[in-house]
């Protein structure tokens, strides 16, 4: 393997705008938004920022195709900017693409940018999946949509490991009810009302066995953040220099659509690349030293089976670790400390800028009422796609020794 | 010698009892009641005359030669296509060779028997070997039609050859008359049907025994010597008047189906055809009539093979298969005949790419995938590069079907979220006997019926309607076997 980009690259500055059904705004705004936190907290000058990239999903539902709408919008003296997308992981890979240019030099100062403004679709949910599937796709494609896809991990999970159906259920419902106590003290986030395990179970089904509760919000926003190497940090007078430790990627390959193996119970990419993360950052027992994750928790079932493939509980172990309190506010490795996809929302392009915004705050002590103690690394997972499809990204940031 | 080789049959698993479409219409139509007792067959929202079709061929060819087939005819009144050869599309989802013949026959309740004679007389002119007959219908009544009651969904399917021939072809006799029972414009969605009490006395009480008499004397057979008389026609004891004109035996006439089934249009002669071989013995003569626009009558004599043709649903098997569905409201959606708000999300765009389907048809309709020729794995779809981690082989797939496979539930779930006419739509990971996979839409479904194991087999079903082109795209899904079903 190669050296990796650990300590190679620093998160000099991060924005993060409200997220929510922001109706009185676009998404030219709310990057503005997130952009003027980011570009003040950096403490540098539109002028300073050589490349930048964007992130955006559905960009049929807002800027459109290309990077112009983020260029147009900030207008930036004609530098590059380029517009990616990776499904639900193009936060990160936005993130993936600046931090690359910097520590391969080819520029000081880069900004990755994410947003998606989903709340004009008209309806609940993300949007339908239709003419624009692809000409193959268009016909192949069986009737699904996002819970569905993923509410399968809890029909296999149950297979496998001979879990009964109601504790199951009440374990998803404690991720879903942790997450709703912690976004209920991030003045941020979309949802701030703590919600009962009880009530969660009790939620009518969206797809078996998912109900209300444990699916995400869809929301509008924005996350930000401008990246440098250290030793321009340092000299642009940063004191505590956040720096990042791995940014792993691994993209389905197929095996789990048509190969025999995988059994529907688990993430095959999030398996590899976490144990990709923990090597470039040179982290030996993740349990041990992680010390808070932000998860794509884009419904309950995904954080549980993904405590186990991002290699923190031992495979079977999920629930005992949920109940025991092990995830929550003041276990162990707490998580989704702001809320999560859960509650803090989930504007597809911003989200994983927005993990990597709050473990950036914890980093740096500006966390306020969720401020954890003395935290030393923090882990963010996003993944785009679904369980039997999908990208896995997992970032590790932390002090820069 | 010529005649038919192989039968299959299928009749759709919903029914609905006539007594509740009777009760929902009694306030302006109480003449109903003379037609409202039993129950009828109806499609799923996702089945029409072309997936009924491909379901009772492939319960015909089960243990045949698909290779030896070398014509393929279907006949419907309700194709999905009126320009787009629907008996293409059969052949394509049955993965037939395409060096084939091939048509469609409609325009006319006789169209299924048409096919039929069309089919034995080619293959008797030696110009085809084996020739397989498709016929389906779902026939559209509005609400409160006499024939909303009338109407079956079904079809049938037999193959004609001159090998291993289970009932002989002995002739037909047809009449061709322009007798107006009812009648569908080009223009029009529903048919017009004119006055039952003629229809029974002057069109099948007169035309259908011309065909009958000219048929016996051209085949010099007698009444006492047939052991079968089908005549299909909803009225009452109008098949035994003509059966008694000839010293049929009232007791050989054929139930027309009605009281389980209903009548399913230009698929019905064949259809009560299937019925009667799945109980017929060796030397049986049975006589089939075929009434619409005239009437043709065909005879056929059942051989010592018809008892080693096992295995086959035909008819008998489908309507044990049988689910009970007394929503009148849910009957009436999954004929289109009401507007509900089903919500944005079923406003979606579904143009098809028909380049992509071309070069993907036999992944979309027929259901191939690929076999990978240096390892041996069997995968879905068929890939350029094999999908073993431990082959990784280029260019090495042969085709592999996948249509006929069993398999079992991997994952599921059933989804509130995205539009099916069926929700909660289900849907989840197959994994078939041959260890490829597949994540596919289910069908025919109960809801708290599903669990992960439960056996499924693939059927040939409707995956969208573009309604704003008359597109319907097709695409196969998983049918669970509920335990109750296999005992």
């Amino acid at each position: 393997m190669a050296d990796g980009i650990k300590d190679k690259v620093a998160v000099i500055g991060m924005g993060c705008t409200k997220f929510g059904e922001r109706w009185d705004v676009g998404a030219e705004q709310l990057m503005v938004e997130a952009y003027q936190e980011c570009l003040e907290d950096a403490g540098i000058d539109m002028k300073q920022i050589d490349a930048a990239w964007l992130g955006t999903c559905y960009d049929e539902l807002s800027l459109g195709k290309a990077a112009v709408g983020l260029a147009n919008t900030m207008h930036f003296p004609y530098i590059p900017v380029t517009r990616v997308e990776n499904f639900c992981a193009t936060g990160t890979e936005a993130f993936r693409g600046a931090a690359y240019a910097i520590a391969s030099g080819a520029c000081d100062i880069a900004l990755a940018i994410g947003v998606e403004k989903l709340k004009d679709t008209g309806y609940g949910g993300l949007p339908a999946i239709d003419s624009n599937a692809g000409a193959l796709n268009g016909q192949t494609l069986p009737n699904v949509s996002a819970p569905g896809l993923f509410a399968q991990l809890a029909s296999a999970y149950r297979a496998k490991h001979g879990v009964s159906k109601e504790d199951l259920k009440r374990a998803m419902a404690t991720v879903s009810s942790k997450s709703h106590d912690n976004g209920a003290k991030n003045p941020k986030a979309h949802l701030r009302k703590p919600v009962s395990v009880e009530k969660i179970m009790s939620a009518p089904f969206v797809a078996d066995p998912l109900g209300l509760f444990d699916c995400c919000g869809v929301s509008d926003g924005s996350a930000c953040a401008i990246l440098t190497t250290p030793e321009i940090a340092k000299s642009l007078g940063k004191k505590d220099i956040i720096t990042i430790k791995s940014i792993q990627i691994a993209v389905s390959n197929a095996q789990e659509l048509a190969y025999k193996e995988w059994d529907g119970s688990y993430f095959a990419t999030t398996r590899n690349a976490s144990r990709r993360a923990y090597e470039e950052a040179g982290i030996k027992n993740p349990r041990e030293e992680i010390s808070m994750m932000e998860l794509h928790d884009c419904f309950s079932i995904t954080e549980l089976v993904t405590y186990e493939d991002i290699g923190i509980s031992p495979v079977g172990g999920a629930i005992k670790d949920i109940m025991d309190g092990f995830y929550h506010a003041d276990g162990k490795v707490p998580c989704q400390i702001d809320g999560g996809l859960k509650c803090f929302g989930h504007p597809i392009g911003a989200s994983g800028l927005r993990m990597l915004y709050e473990m950036y705050l914890q980093l740096l002590g500006r966390a306020g009422d969720r401020q954890l103690k003395d935290p030393k690394y923090g882990l963010t997972h996003n993944l785009g796609g679904f369980p039997h499809n999908n990208i896995c990204a997992v970032s590790i940031i932390g002090r820069q020794n | 010698m010529v005649g038919i080789t192989s039968y299959g049959g299928y009749i759709p698993r919903m029914r609905i009892n006539r007594g509740v479409i009777y009760g929902a219409n009694a306030w302006m139509a109480p003449g109903l009641i003379g037609f409202a007792s039993g129950e009828r067959s109806f499609c799923n929202w996702d089945e029409d005359s072309l997936t009924m079709a491909v379901e009772a061929s492939r319960d015909c060819i089960k243990g045949f030669d698909k290779s030896a087939i070398d014509l393929v005819y279907f006949a419907s009144v309700t194709f999905p296509f009126l320009d787009r050869q629907n008996a293409g599309i059969l052949a394509t989802a049955l993965n037939l060779n395409e060096e084939i013949g091939s048509a469609d026959f409609s325009a006319s309740m006789r169209a299924g028997s048409a096919a039929l004679i069309a089919a034995l007389n080619a293959v008797k002119a030696g110009d085809y070997r084996n020739a397989l007959v498709a016929a389906a219908d779902r026939r559209i009544a509005k609400m409160a039609y006499l024939q909303e009651l009338w109407y079956g969904d079904g079809g049938a399917a037999l193959m004609v050859g001159t090998e291993n021939i289970i009932a002989e072809y002995l002739g037909n006799y047809t009449v061709t008359v322009d007798f107006v029972d009812h009648f569908r414009g080009a223009d029009r969605d529903y048919d017009y049907n004119w006055e039952e009490r003629w229809i029974r006395d002057e069109g099948y009480g007169k035309i259908v025994p011309r065909a009958v008499k000219g048929l016996m004397e051209k085949l010099n057979v007698e009444g006492k010597d047939i052991s079968k008389f089908i005549m299909p026609c909803v009225f009452g004891g109008a098949a035994q008047q003509v059966a008694g004109m000839f010293g049929i035996d009232p007791a050989v006439v054929a139930d027309n189906l009605q009281n389980v089934c209903g009548e399913t249009g230009t698929a019905h002669p064949l259809v009560m055809l299937v019925a009667a071989l799945q109980e017929a013995k060796p030397g049986d003569k049975i006589l089939v009539t075929s009434f619409g626009q005239g009437c043709a009558a065909m005879l056929f004599q059942v051989t010592d093979n018809i008892t080693k043709l096992k295995d086959r649903m035909g008819i008998s098997g489908s309507l044990a298969d049988r689910k009970e569905e007394n929503n009148y409201i849910k009957f009436l959606t999954y004929r289109d005949l009401v507007t509900q708000d089903w919500g944005m999300r079923a406003e979606a765009n579904w143009k098809t790419a028909l380049t992509a389907l071309y070069r993907e048809r036999k992944r979309i309709l027929g259901m191939v995938g690929g076999k990978c020729t240096k390892c041996g794995t069997e995968q879905f779809p068929k890939m350029e590069i094999c999908v073993n981690p431990n082959c990784g082989a280029i260019g090495t797939q042969v085709d592999c079907e996948f249509a006929n496979l069993s398999g079992k539930i991997m994952s599921y779930t059933g989804d509130l979220l995205t539009f099916t006419l069926d929700p909660p739509a289900h849907y989840g990971m197959i994994v078939f006997e041959n260890e490829g996979r597949a994540m596919m839409d289910f069908t025919d479904y109960e809801t708290g019926k599903i669990e992960v194991g439960l056996p499924v087999k693939n059927v040939f079903r409707i995956r969208n309607f573009d309604r704003d082109r008359g597109f319907v795209q097709y695409i196969w899904k998983a049918k669970p076997i509920l335990v109750e079903e296999e005992a």
